[in-house]
Parts: C-alpha cells; structure tokens; sequence
C-alpha cells in the first residue's frame, strides 16, 4: 500500500481556515524556516480513503479475540469513549482556575475512591502515563522515603527472574541497582533465596501477584513480611491486577504501593499503543512524596513526573467502567476472567505442556520446548499460524523463564464459542505441526504481508520516508 | 450477564464443570484465606448505561468551558478539522495493541512509520520515534540520552517551562544527576551565562523554542556556544512554531522533542498529550520507545516492522536505554492526520494566524494606560503584560463574559492566542481589561 506522501499532489488541500482578520506578522528572515515542510496535499476523500485502508489493515479487540497474555485485551466500552469524548472534558485547560473545574476534580476523586478501595491503599496519583511510569513513579516513592529517614544507603530492589522488562529498567531509572532472584520449581518466589537476597541495603521488592506464569504465590504475606523485616517496602506491579480485583488487595498483602494499568483492567483503549495511564497508589507513609506540579502550585515539587494531571481522558474511561460495573461487576470481571482462563487452558494442557501449575489465574503459559524437539515447530510458528485464523497471537517468548513460551489470557469479555473455537484451532496447528511442519515455518499464508525480515529493518535502518 | 461479560449463568456453570470446580471460589484457593475478602469492597453497585452517562454528564457539567481561551503555557486550543475524531475513532485504531505482530498491523505500524516521517519533516532531524508521554517526559528522556560516564550535569535554560523542568530534575534526582539552571537576562536564556556554565561534567543544554514567556531564543547561537563546551544540544520546541521558524536541525539541535499537543489534540485538563522526540543519526539508536521501520517481507514486498528493539525494556531490562513500554501512539496518529489534513500552508497558517493575532493583541493591550507588554525581541503567539490593577480583577472580567485570560506568572500575566480567536474577541477582551484597568 501506498504511503500517504506517495499520494500527496502539490496544489492539493482542504480548506480549514478563514482568512486572516488582522494585520500578517512575519518573523524576521534569519530566523525563519529554511527548509521547505513536505507534508502530504490531499483533498479530504483521499485522506478519509488511506485511513480507512490502514485500518483495515490493522486488529483490534473489536476485530477478533486478542489473548495477548500481560495486556489484558478486554473489550473497550463504547460508552466510555463517548464519555470522555464530552466537551465538558475536553475543552477544560489545564491551568483553569480550580473553581472552574470542580467536575475534573469529582473524575479524579471518584475514581481515587474506587481504586483506593479496590488496591487497599490511602493515596493516589493520576500524573504517571503509563505502566512503566508508574512503575518509575512508585519506585522514585520509595527512594524518597528511605532519604527521608535518613537511609538513603537504601539502593537494592529485589526482583523476581520473571518479572516483566520495565521492573528491571524502571528500577534503574530510580537509581537503584537490581537484585534478580531466581524463581522456584513452582515458578513462585524462592523464600530461601529472597531471604538470602535481603540485607541492609534492601530498599524494597518489586513483584506482581499473580506473576508472568500466571500463579497466584501463596507465600505472599511471608514474601513481604521478609522484605518488611529487612526495613525495605513492597511495590505491587498492577499488570495482572485483573486476576484479583475485588477477590484480594494488594494493600492487604503488605504491599506498600502500586501502579495499575488502567488501560489493561479497567477497559480502556490501547489505541496501538497508548495512550495508557498508570496511577500510583500507596499507603500513607508515602502519601508525602507523591508527585505535584510546578505549574498548577507555583511550587518547585519534590517529584514532577510530567506535565499537569497525567492523561486525564484515559481515567474518565475508567471511572466509567467502574462505575458501570460497581463492586459486584469488579468481583465478577475478575472471577470470569480467571475462569475463561482456566477452561482454555484445560482444553489444551494435555497436548501443550503447562510451564507451571494446575489451576492458573487470569493468565497461563504453554512450553512448546517438546513440540519443538518434536517436529521442528516453534512457539513462533504456531503464533503465526493463528494469524491465519483470524487470532491475534498471544504473547511470545515470555516469560523468559519459560522456553518457547506462549502467554494466554482470555479475559472475561470473551464468550464460550469464542475460547472452544481458539482451542479448537489450537489442537489443529499441534496435529500440524506433526503433519506439515513446513507450512507452519512460513505463516502466515492469508495475511497482509508475509514474515518480515526484522535483521534487515535494524541493520539497515529506513526510518523514515524520503521522496526520490 | 452484563458489564461486558457474555457468559450466561448456564455457560458458566458449563466452564466451571469442564475443568472440574463446583465453584468459582475453588480457583482462588491459592489467596491466603486471611486476606480473601470476605465483603464485597465498599462501593457503589454497578449501574446501567444511561445511569451512568447521566452522572457523568452531570459532572462535565460542573467543569466551565470557555467559549475564548487566551491561556497556553503548553496547551494551547487550534482548530481540529473535523476528519481528525473521525479518523482517531476508529475502533480498529483505538482497540489495537501495540504492534508486535507486524503480519497483522500493518496499518499501525505504516501510520507510525508516516507519523515519524512527519516529525523528522517539521524538525528536520534525521529520525523520531513513535512517541513518549509528553513534552515534559520527553524532555526529560531526552537528557538521559545524552549523559556519560564522566558528563552527567544537564543544563536548563531558566526560560523552560516549569513543568519541563520539574520532570527533567525528577528524572535526574533518580539517578542522582544533577540539573543545573542558566539564568535568564531579558526573557531569554542568557547566553554569557550558558557559556559560563558550561564544564567538563555537562552532558547537554536544553532550551524551549518559543521559551516559556512566548520569546524566540537565539538557538543558532546556544546550540553553539553548547557544542563549543563538548556538550549535547536539546530543543523543545512548540510544533506548530515550527512550520515556520528555523528548525532544530538548523539550529544545531542533537535532540528535538516538543508538546504535540497542538497538532489536533483538545486541550482536555492535560492529556492525553503527545511528547514527540527527534534526533540526528548519531544519537538514533539511543532512543527511547518504540521506532518502525521499513523492510521486506519473504515476498520482498514492502512491509514495517517495530524495529532497533535492542535499546528496549523487554529485551535489555535493567540494561534497556529507558524503561518505556506503553506510549501514545494514538495520539501520534492524531497528529498525523491533522497535518496531513492541514498540509503545509495549513500548518503554516496556522502558526501565522496565531503569531499575527497575538502581535495584534498585544498591541491593543499596550495601548492600555498602564499596561506594558514585557517581550522585547521576537515572539511567536505568547507574550507577558504587567497591569497597573490586581491581576485577579482582569481575570474575573474577563470570565464573566466568557473568556478565560492568560495564566498568572510572577510578574504579570501570560497570554497566548491562536487562529481561533477572532479579531472581534480580541477587541472585545481589550476592551475589557482597559475598562477594568480604567
């Protein structure tokens, strides 16, 4: 497909704005812009055409089942995006005096209120944008903490082997140097080796609870007592929190603060990738430290992690859906979501192995390690297989704990048909993996584009459009 | 049973007999039963769709909108053609992941790979990436870029926005660096000052184009003096200035980042905004974030991939360039279309309208006994007045008739005007305030 420059005419355009109503001002000719601004020229119906053709081109939620195990596909309430579409909310400045935005306050303390009761924490920022920023805000946190009390020797966080890549970067980002634990034969924490890991200079443990395989550590309140004895605090990752919202609290477990991923549990877009939000919440020992912002107070604050109130819009979705859904739904989504993935996890584990456990949460990896040895076929083949039925592929090569890893969730928006279909046409791609191995290395065959050849993308690097 | 569930109660009881429970509670027999809540948390009961939209419309409709907005500071009201919410509406777009499995996102990931074209095309830099949370985090991403082993002091222009700032010294307290501020002499960064504060530790020096107080820097010369001192240089730069102002790469800039926030995004009480970040080939494979790029499929046939993965989080973990995962990729795209919709001239229209009405503006305030308009040399669409009343008092004017008047700052106030506002509303609100000032 053409891009959109390809299809751009000179002299082509849409007419936007009137003419100008008061006296042109130029800037001086050393500082103006020299370089000519290619931009593509095009009348609205081409411009309406080549979006429509890349959407048709790409998948979302609402174009089949997404079980991209970690990412929490679930459905994306309309609802919601009407919401928050409401010019009562978009045409709010930042900057407006307090009094004139008495409902953007009443989104962010409703929505404070839910998820403060549903994390067990007493205080809540809405600033960071995403998982990972939250992860940073969270860990910046605890850092300021242990300063406070004059720890700042304070510089090691533990880290499960399993957990997910940004624990690891984000931790860096604070200052911190990480401590990666290995995980048991469970693939839970190790209590031996976590409490080997811990001394003087623990400053906390980063987990997520379940974890990346998908288990619920029912050593959990040991794991944090551990870390609390050591005189370090527990952050909770919030990735998987969809497979206990309303069941259990992280604040119940002893941890100390925690991000949510508003836009994997609480059903907002991911829009390609972003834009998410990644609230903080905490107990009240960290409640000082959370982050301001210099231009709404006036005041230099101790942590700023972007501009003004974080992604705003994202959050009114997700006070939507939680309103809508209320306590019982939350417990609900949550029960139903666990449950889909234990039935298309029994509906495969007698020719997939599971990595670890029975019973799984939200969430559960297949090892494809024996498929592999056996007929040649990857984890990478039979995601790409999916493709061709219309599944999106789940989530590939993680954890890396696992070999030839394929990461499952369903989420609860899933419907029966729609999980017997994707087990149905799981145990097919295992019979052909026996049958027609070579087929499989080169799916996908009905997609948009066969395998790209991703070596010859970063060796030589085209990053960019240049007319000839 | 509703709340976005299919199963029916019959279904669930099916699952729940094919893998062997009698009932739910059985699957989370791995809680703790100290922690399992034995109550439902204590929240509303959930509510039907028409409830919900009524509450919610009742509490937009606490929020006042103006109907004219002379505030900017880093969100700033343009014209968004109608075809960009279309467009940024599609369910295809808006329920995607981001694109890992390229055999099936091609539309994605082409609309990136366009978008990264666009930002490489207003900046002139050599490659973006598919975008960071904001301009103030990418400012901040953009200093981490450019520290060293042995130089890991950033320099900051005092004319920065407070915001961009605040997050460059709160990514810097995390690693333990240090920010150090260039004063300012006459609403720009002095540049004597800069030279002075360049050192062997410096990694880099960031400026904001136009500054905070809606000034033009000299950023030929900072960038210069900057590199003189062996360090990094970074712009911040307002989008829509830039179709027609000299561009970072002009200018010298290693870095070009910005607030893509104006490129058809509403003002929505601050986001979600965009943080767009350029760089020169030098500096592309440190980069945050998601990059795409070109390449072929078996077929050879053209195809686009996320690609440099190396420098990420999934693949280096605690040795990764930057942590981030999630971005705004939707947003990115809602700047793609509004420039493709705006084309060049509507883009350059835009930042002339904008700059033009504001000179305008200014110029009827400073007609004002007592009012004095602070900028002195060059200045896009934002400019400071010192008023000879309470600041207070111009703004509650101004309110009441439906206006919302520039933001407070130390010494006065900071307004900015964009194409939206017309000559009359202008007139209008000069009127106002010299009636007040009266």
């Amino acid at each position: 497909m053409q891009l959109i420059f390809e299809k751009s005419k000179a002299g082509r355009g849409c007419t936007l704005l009137p003419a100008c109503d008061v006296p042109e001002v130029q800037l001086p000719e050393e500082l103006k812009r020299e370089q000519a601004l290619n931009l593509p020229e095009l009348a609205e119906t081409d411009i309406s055409r080549h979006y429509t053709a890349l959407a048709k081109r790409a998948y979302g939620v609402n174009d089949g089942f997404y079980p991209l195990g970690s990412c929490t596909m679930k459905y994306n309430p309309r609802i919601d995006e009407e919401i928050a579409a409401l010019t009562g909310f978009t045409g709010v400045h930042p900057l407006q005096p307090a009094e004139t935005t008495e409902g953007c306050q009443k989104v962010l303390a409703l929505a404070e209120q839910y998820l403060c009761e549903a994390t067990g924490m007493d205080a809540i920022t809405f600033q960071p944008a995403a998982g990972a920023h939250g992860e940073f805000t969270g860990l910046l946190l605890i850092k300021a903490y242990h300063e406070a009390r004059g720890e700042q020797h304070r510089n090691k966080i533990i880290i499960p082997d399993a957990a997910h890549g940004t624990n690891p970067a984000s931790a860096v980002m604070a200052g911190f140097s990480v401590v990666t634990i290995p995980s048991g034969a469970d693939g839970c924490v190790d209590l031996e080796a976590l409490k080997a890991s811990v001394d003087e200079n623990t400053a906390g443990l980063m987990l997520t609870n379940p974890n990346t395989v998908g288990i619920f550590d029912s050593n959990i309140l040991e794991i944090t007592d551990i870390i609390h004895q050591a005189g370090g605090l527990n952050y909770y990752d919030g990735a998987n929190f969809n497979a206990i919202m309303g069941v259990v609290r992280p604040g119940d477990m002893g941890f100390d603060v925690v991000h949510l991923n508003l836009h994997k549990t609480f059903a907002t877009p991911h829009g390609g990738g972003g834009p998410g939000s990644g609230p903080v919440a905490c107990k009240e020992i960290l409640k000082p430290y959370l982050p301001g912002c210099a231009s709404l107070t006036g005041e230099q604050p101790k942590l700023q992690m972007k501009a003004f109130h974080g992604n705003f819009l994202v959050v009114v979705k997700a006070l939507t859906y939680m309103l809508t859904l209320g306590a019982e739904g939350i417990r609900n989504a949550c029960e139903t979501a666990v449950l889909n993935a234990n039935y298309m996890m029994e509906g495969l584990k007698d020719l997939y192995p599971v990595a670890y456990g029975e019973r799984c949460m939200h969430e559960f990896v297949l090892c494809l390690e024996n498929l592999k040895k056996e007929t040649g076929v990857s984890a990478l083949d039979v995601a790409k297989s999916l493709i061709d039925h219309e599944i999106h592929p789940p989530t590939m090569y993680f954890p890396l704990i696992v070999h030839e890893a394929l990461m499952f969730e369903p989420t609860e928006t899933e419907a029966k048909e729609t999980l017997d279909e994707a087990i149905a046409v799981m145990r097919e791609l295992h019979k052909m993996a026996y049958e027609d191995a070579e087929q499989m290395h080169h799916a996908p065959h009905h997609a948009q584009i066969k395998r790209p050849d991703e070596v010859l993308a970063a060796r030589q690097p085209i990053l960019r459009y240049q007319a000839d | 049973m509703g709340h976005y569930i299919p199963a029916t109660k019959e279904e669930q009881q099916e699952l729940l007999a094919a893998i062997g429970v009698k009932d739910i509670s059985e699957l989370f027999t791995a809680v703790p039963e100290e922690v399992l809540l034995k109550e439902p948390l204590n929240l509303p009961a959930g509510k039907s769709e028409l409830e919900v939209r009524r509450m919610m419309e009742e509490i937009s409709s606490q929020n006042k909108v103006f109907g004219t907005v002379l505030r900017g500071a880093s969100a700033y009201q343009h014209y968004i053609p109608s075809i960009v919410k279309y467009i940024t509406a599609k369910e295809e777009f808006v329920t995607a992941y981001t694109p890992y499995q390229a055999e099936l996102s091609q539309g994605i990931l082409q609309s990136i790979f366009e978008y990264q074209t666009m930002i490489c095309e207003l900046t002139g830099m050599d490659a973006s990436n598919a975008s960071i949370y904001d301009g103030a985090s990418a400012a901040a991403e953009a200093v981490a870029m450019c520290r060293e082993r042995k130089r890991t002091v950033a320099l900051v222009s005092a004319t920065t926005h407070p915001d961009v700032l605040a997050t460059i010294q709160t990514y810097c307290y995390g690693v333990g660096a240090e920010v150090r501020i260039v004063p300012e002499k006459d609403g720009v960064t002095d540049a004597e000052a800069l030279r002075a504060a360049l050192a062997e530790d410096v990694c880099c020096f960031y400026v904001q184009q136009p500054n905070f107080y809606g000034n033009i820097e000299d950023c030929t010369a900072l960038g210069e003096i900057a590199h003189s001192g062996g360090a990094k240089y970074i712009m911040g730069c307002n989008p829509i200035a830039l179709a027609v102002l000299k561009t970072p790469a002009a200018c010298g800039a290693d870095i070009a980042v910005g607030e893509g926030q104006p490129l058809g995004m509403p003002l929505a009480y601050g986001g979600p905004y965009l943080g767009f970040m350029a760089a020169t080939n030098a500096m592309t494979r440190k980069l945050p974030g998601r990059i795409v790029g070109e390449t072929k499929d078996a077929d050879g046939n053209r195809a686009f991939v996320l690609t440099l993965q190396a420098r990420e989080q999934h693949i280096r973990r605690e040795k990764a360039s930057s942590n981030v995962c999630s971005n705004q990729a939707l947003c990115a795209l809602t700047a793609a279309v509004y420039l493709s919709t705006m084309g060049p001239e509507g883009v350059k229209q835009a930042a002339v309208q904008s700059m033009s009405k504001a000179h305008y503006f200014a110029e009827q305030l400073a007609a004002i006994p007592g009012v004095t308009v602070k900028n002195q040399g060059n200045w896009f669409h934002e400019f400071v007045t010192t008023l000879p009343v309470d600041t207070e008092k111009v703004l509650a004017a101004l309110a009441e008739n439906d206006i919302l008047g520039g933001l407070p700052v130390q010494d006065g106030i900071l307004w900015c005007v964009t194409e939206l506002v017309s000559k009359e509303k202008l007139d209008q609100a000069a009127a106002i305030i010299r009636e007040v000032c009266a």
